[in-house]
Parts: structure tokens; C-alpha cells; sequence
């Protein structure tokens, strides 16, 4: 299951089941009962869903940091190298092609404004991105599972032909490239 | 309560001003936000390839859409503090009228900046791109363009400033209008009202956002005017989405006092500040200023320390509203009797959607997420969730509720309220599902296989348009008659 999918299923759990908290709260809206008792059952269940947060939550938040991109550069040895600039409305690299299974450290950044450098496999769905700034070489190191032609998008605003500054990046099967 | 408190303050002609400028607040705020909804709907529409948008039509449109949308939330939300905020403490008017004729004066000079001057940065004007263009627009339309974003900042700092100052010479303090002696100072004096102190914690970080937004606004017109002085684009980064952050998220702390003072009356039951409630202000008062580095988590230059706050914070900043004013106001409303209509319904909207908004942001304020969501169409679709869904049923009940002279007997048309929240969710999660597609946002020209989410999107969203026409329009139909009586 991808990153995404994991995601859109979680919110959509949460938020089906906040939904069916208020409807239940509203069908039972009409029917009148005193205030002060259903105010401290209140309080009591906003203490449980307090603690569960805090004690079911918080530690998986925690835990998920281990999954930073930011560490994983300078801990790869002998990685493959990808210098990438930016320019309105184009990319380059100095190689445009690479290994699959072997990771990729990409050092980017951009010549004029703030872009964003987006890759996407090829069957559409993003797998990396970072900022690409002017001044700074932002170092994002990517693995790739599997051979194909990887798009890179612009995911920073940048003006006039934001939406048409693309380029491709090759992934060619592992031992066998000149990566 | 307003009238008892304005002859308790020898005041009854300056709060008939001040009714009088809450009601040409709102009059504003609905046919600017129906615009700027128009405005959208014309972006999906070119995205869905059923109208043909030049580009840079296009990235004109967004960059009005998004700086109105934010100066708007703030204008709508700032009414309904102010209306609620002037029964508790005295408030000078004058204050509300500089600061209207300073943000219109900021509108004409941004539209003509944008729509005759091409200027098209977004509403973000990310240094440099606004020196930048690619020779799409010259530099006097980004300096017209941002001096006008610069009086409008500096009317509702004017206004925070008057709130400020108000809820100080009442209340003793900005730590006692957030309750800091009950909650602290085990003081047995009575809390602050909840408008009061949420009114309290809109003063203090609106005005360090307005702080940071006027301080990088004219050092960027500084660098259009003179390019040798250059602006580090990572400081410039931050201080944009320090601004951008708190800003936006401090529109929803003023309207959600329309919910701490309509259902109670609805209800019949106090909404009072309880440790809890106090503790839960003033915890999102400190997380709200220091979440922002979430908006940068794909900055790898960033200290790592920023992004670790990034977001464990995130999620913390999530338990206050879902756990304490969530909770709240579904606590007041169940079994309590109460016969729903419009207004009681786009309150009980507009808790769900600032509630359910919550969840996809802090979902992708986490960084493993972010890495494969940021700046897709995930990023629009939970921001426009709690604005949609949360703070625009707060200000169109408020409208509603002006209509009807305050008063708050029931009297139907829920159903509309009810279509309004599903067109809205259809919209919404057009924008989620672009995002899990990984579609990119702030893109003028859509691919093939995106087209699918746009044109449910499109659809979707013109519903909204006419549904938000009607509250907008029962309210405007209504101001001689508001106007006349004050």
C-alpha cells in the first residue's frame, strides 16, 4: 500500500467516524435532558479521548519521525549522484540516468526562484520531492524499486509555465546501467 | 447584553457605529467571497478543459483568489469577534472604519496590480519570484501590489491593536483575558467569558503575524525597488509562513466565538470557561505560533529540530480542538431540546468542518507524508475543508442570525445548510483524492488522467457558489432595514 493510499484511508476513517459522532448527536438532539449530569459525562469522555491521544498518539507521531528523509543522506555510503539545478521553466542534471536499487543522493537547487522538485514513477504517482532553492543545495538521497522513466514535476509555484516544467529522469534495472 | 453593556459604558451611539460597521463588514465579506469563489470556480473549470484560460490569466486569478480568501476570512471573522467581543469589553469604532477603508483601499490597489499589472507571485510571493517574473510583469506592479497588501495589514493591526487595549483596561491583562489567574494564580475570581478569551488570544498572535508579514512585505518592496538588497529566500520562507499560518488560523478563533455565543442562547445552556477550556486556549495561543515550521518540512536546509516540532506539534496543536472545543459544542446541543434550523445548523457545520478539516492536515504535517503529499492538491483540499466547511458557516450564520434581528426562535431552512455541507464535502474531497493521486497544486494546465477529480470538483463547487448566494443574499436583502433600525 502506498504512502498516499495509507493516508486517504486514515482520514477518511477519522473523518466518517467524527461524521457519525455529530449525526448521532444531532438525531438525539431533540429529546431534552438536564444539563449539568450530561456536561460531566461530557468532560469524563473528553478526558478518555484526551489521554487516548495523548498516549496512543503521540507515541505513533514519535515513532513515524524515524522515517525522515533528512537523515538518510549522510548515512548512505559510495551513493549515486544526481546534481540537479533549476532555471524558469526548465530542469538540469548532469546525468539523466541512474541505478535502480542502489541509492540516489540528488543535490538541488535552483538558479532564480523557489521550485519544487517532484518525482514521479511511471505509473503517475509521486515517490520523492524536495524544495529546490536559490542559494541552497537541499540533499534528498532516493532508492528506486524498479526500472522505468521517472518524471520530475515543478511542485513549487514559479510562475508563467509553472505547469509545463517537466523533465525525465531514467531508471535503468540494477547492474545494469552507468549509474 | 450588547445595549445593556454599551449604556454600562455611556456608549449607545458608538455601538449603533459599531453595529453599523459589523453589518458593512459582512455586506463586504459575502460579495467578496462569492467573487473570489467565482474566481475558483473558473481555475477548476479551465483544470476540467471545459473553458480554455490563458495561463497567465490563470495564475492572476489564483494569486487574487488565495490573498482574498485570507483578507476576507479575516475581514468576516474580525465581525464577528467585534460583535460579540463589544459586549464584554468597551470598543472604539473609529477602529473598525479606519480599518475598512484601509483594506478596500488595499483591494483596488492589488486588483489593479494583478489584473492591469499582470502581477501573479500567488498569494504567497515566495522571494524572489515576485522580482523574478520571467518578464511577465514589471516591478511597480509588485510594489503596488504588496503596498496595498501592506494597508491592509496595517488596519487590522489597528484593530488588534483597539482589542488589545480594550481587553486590557477591562480585564487587567492579556494572561487574565486568557484566564491565566484561574488557571495558574488559583485565583477564585470569575474566568473570562470564552469570547473574550478567545478574543484575547486572536489579539496576541494575529498581531506577531501581522508583525512578520508587514516586516518581510517591505523588505521585498525594498528589494523590487532596490535589487542590490538582497533577502536570504529561506528567512524569507519562514517569515512568509509564519505570517500566512497564524494569520489564516486566527480567522477561524474569531468566528468560532458566533458558536460560543449563538447556541448557548439557542440552547438555553452556558458555554463558561472552564480550567479545561482556559487550558486549551492558552495551549493552542502557544502552538499555533511555533507549528508553522510544518509548512517547510520539505526544506531540507532547515535545522532538523524544526521539523521534529513540525510535527509532534501538529498534533498536539490538534488536541484542543478536537477534544475540548469540539466536544464542547456537541455537548451543548445533545438532548438539549433544540429544534434546528438554518443558524443552528451551519454552527453545528461549521464545528464538524473545522474539526474534520483538522485530520488531513495533521496527516500530512507528518514528514514521511509530506515527502510524497506536499504541494499536491491534498494541501488545498484540508485547508479548504476548515475554511468551506468550518469558518465560512460560522460568518454566513452570523449573516443569518443579523437577518433575523438576533432573534434566535427557530425557523427552518436547514435543508439548505445540509445541501451547502454535502456540496461542500463533495468539493473538498475532489481535492483529497487529487491529492492521493499526487496532483500537483497551484497548475494552470491539468493532465488527462487528473480530469476526473476536477470536473466532480467543478461541478460541485458551483453548488456551493449558489448555495452560499442564498445565505449571502438573505443577509444583503436585509441591510436597509439593519442599517435604519442600527
Amino acid at each position: 500500500m502506498t504512502v498516499q493510499t495509507l493516508s486517504l484511508l486514515v482520514s477518511l476513517a477519522a473523518i466518517v467516524a467524527l461524521a457519525a459522532v455529530f449525526l448521532r448527536v444531532r438525531a438525539l438532539s431533540h429529546t431534552p435532558v438536564d444539563y449539568p449530569p450530561l456536561l460531566a459525562r461530557a468532560y469524563r469522555l473528553g478526558r478518555i479521548a484526551l489521554w487516548t491521544m495523548v498516549v496512543v498518539g503521540l507515541p505513533v507521531t514519535v515513532w513515524l519521525l524515524r522515517y525522515m528523509p533528512h537523515t538518510t543522506a549522510a548515512a548512505v555510503a559510495d551513493p549515486q549522484v544526481v546534481n540537479v539545478s533549476s532555471t524558469q521553466w526548465f530542469w538540469e542534471f548532469d546525468r539523466e540516468s541512474v541505478e535502480a536499487s542502489k541509492p540516489v543522493e540528488f543535490h538541488v537547487t535552483s538558479t532564480d526562484v523557489n521550485h519544487g522538485f517532484g518525482l514521479y514513477d511511471p505509473s503517475g504517482r509521486m515517490v520523492a520531492q524536495v524544495q529546490a532553492m536559490p542559494g541552497y543545495i537541499n540533499v534528498m538521497t532516493h532508492t528506486f524499486e524498479a526500472a522505468g522513466d521517472y518524471r520530475v514535476l515543478c511542485l513549487e509555484y514559479c510562475g508563467l509555465a509553472h505547469h509545463a516544467m517537466e523533465s525525465v529522469i531514467t531508471v535503468t534495472a540494477a547492474g545494469g546501467s552507468n549509474g | 447584553m450588547a445595549e445593556a453593556q454599551a449604556a454600562a459604558t455611556g456608549g449607545t451611539a458608538a455601538m449603533d457605529r459599531g453595529r453599523t460597521w459589523v453589518v458593512l463588514y459582512l455586506a463586504t465579506t459575502g460579495v467578496v467571497i462569492l467573487l473570489m469563489m467565482v474566481f475558483g470556480l473558473l481555475m477548476r473549470l479551465a483544470q476540467s478543459e471545459w473553458i480554455v484560460l490563458d495561463p497567465a490569466v490563470f495564475y492572476q486569478l489564483l494569486t487574487v483568489h488565495g490573498i482574498g480568501m485570507v483578507g476576507i476570512a479575516a475581514l468576516g471573522g474580525i465581525a464577528i469577534l467585534w460583535h460579540f467581543l463589544s459586549a464584554h469589553v468597551p470598543l472604539r469604532s473609529a477602529a473598525l472604519a479606519i480599518n475598512l477603508v484601509l483594506f478596500l483601499v488595499g483591494v483596488v490597489m492589488i486588483l489593479w496590480a494583478v489584473f492591469i499589472g499582470g502581477f501573479a507571485p500567488a498569494w504567497t510571493f515566495l522571494y524572489p519570484l515576485p522580482a523574478i517574473s520571467g518578464g511577465v510583469w514589471e516591478p511597480w506592479a509588485g510594489v503596488l501590489d504588496l503596498t496595498g497588501v501592506l494597508l491592509i495589514g496595517v488596519g487590522f493591526l489597528i484593530l488588534c491593536l483597539e482589542m488589545g487595549r480594550a481587553i486590557v483596561a477591562s480585564q487587567g491583562g492579556l494572561g487574565r483575558g486568557l484566564g491565566w489567574h484561574v488557571l495558574f494564580g488559583g485565583s477564585t475570581d470569575k474566568p473570562p467569558a470564552p469570547t473574550v478569551v478567545a478574543g484575547t488570544m486572536v489579539v496576541i498572535v494575529t498581531t506577531l503575524a501581522l508583525v512578520a508579514g508587514a516586516t518581510i512585505v517591505v523588505m521585498t518592496i525594498l528589494n523590487l525597488l532596490f535589487p542590490s538588497l538582497a533577502i536570504d529566500p529561506l528567512f524569507a520562507k519562514n517569515m512568509i509562513y509564519f505570517f500566512g499560518h497564524v494569520f489564516i488560523n486566527a480567522t477561524i478563533y474569531m468566528g468560532v466565538a458566533a458558536v460560543y455565543e449563538l447556541l448557548p442562547r439557542i440552547t438555553g445552556r452556558p458555554w463558561k470557561a472552564s480550567r479545561v477550556f482556559l487550558g486549551a486556549w492558552t495551549l493552542s495561543t502557544t502552538m499555533v505560533l511555533i507549528i508553522f515550521p510544518h509548512h517547510l518540512l520539505m526544506d531540507f536546509a532547515m535545522p532538523r529540530w524544526t521539523m521534529v516540532l513540525g510535527q509532534v506539534l501538529s498534533y498536539v496543536n490538534s488536541f484542543p480542538v478536537l477534544a475540548v472545543t469540539g466536544l464542547g459544542a456537541l455537548a451543548i446541543v445533545h438532548r438539549s431540546g433544540i429544534r434546528w434550523d438554518l443558524v443552528s445548523t451551519l454552527l453545528l457545520i461549521a464545528m464538524f468542518g473545522w474539526m474534520a478539516g483538522v485530520i488531513p492536515a495533521v496527516v500530512d504535517a507528518t514528514v514521511s507524508v509530506n515527502y510524497v503529499m506536499h504541494n499536491t492538491l491534498w494541501v488545498p483540499g484540508h485547508f479548504h475543508f476548515y475554511l468551506l466547511l468550518g469558518l465560512l458557516p460560522m460568518i454566513f450564520a452570523f449573516m443569518i442570525h443579523l437577518a433575523r434581528d438576533e432573534d434566535v426562535t427557530a425557523r427552518g431552512g436547514d435543508l439548505t445548510a445540509i445541501l451547502y455541507l454535502l456540496f461542500g464535502l463533495g468539493f473538498v474531497a475532489m481535492f483529497l483524492m487529487g491529492g492521493w493521486a499526487s496532483v500537483p497544486r497551484r497548475w494552470a494546465v491539468h493532465m488527462p488522467e487528473w480530469l476526473v477529480w476536477d470536473r466532480i470538483a467543478t461541478v460541485m463547487a458551483a453548488g456551493v457558489i449558489v448555495l452560499a448566494g442564498v445565505f449571502v443574499a438573505i443577509f444583503l436583502a436585509r441591510i436597509p432595514r439593519l442599517l435604519r433600525h442600527g
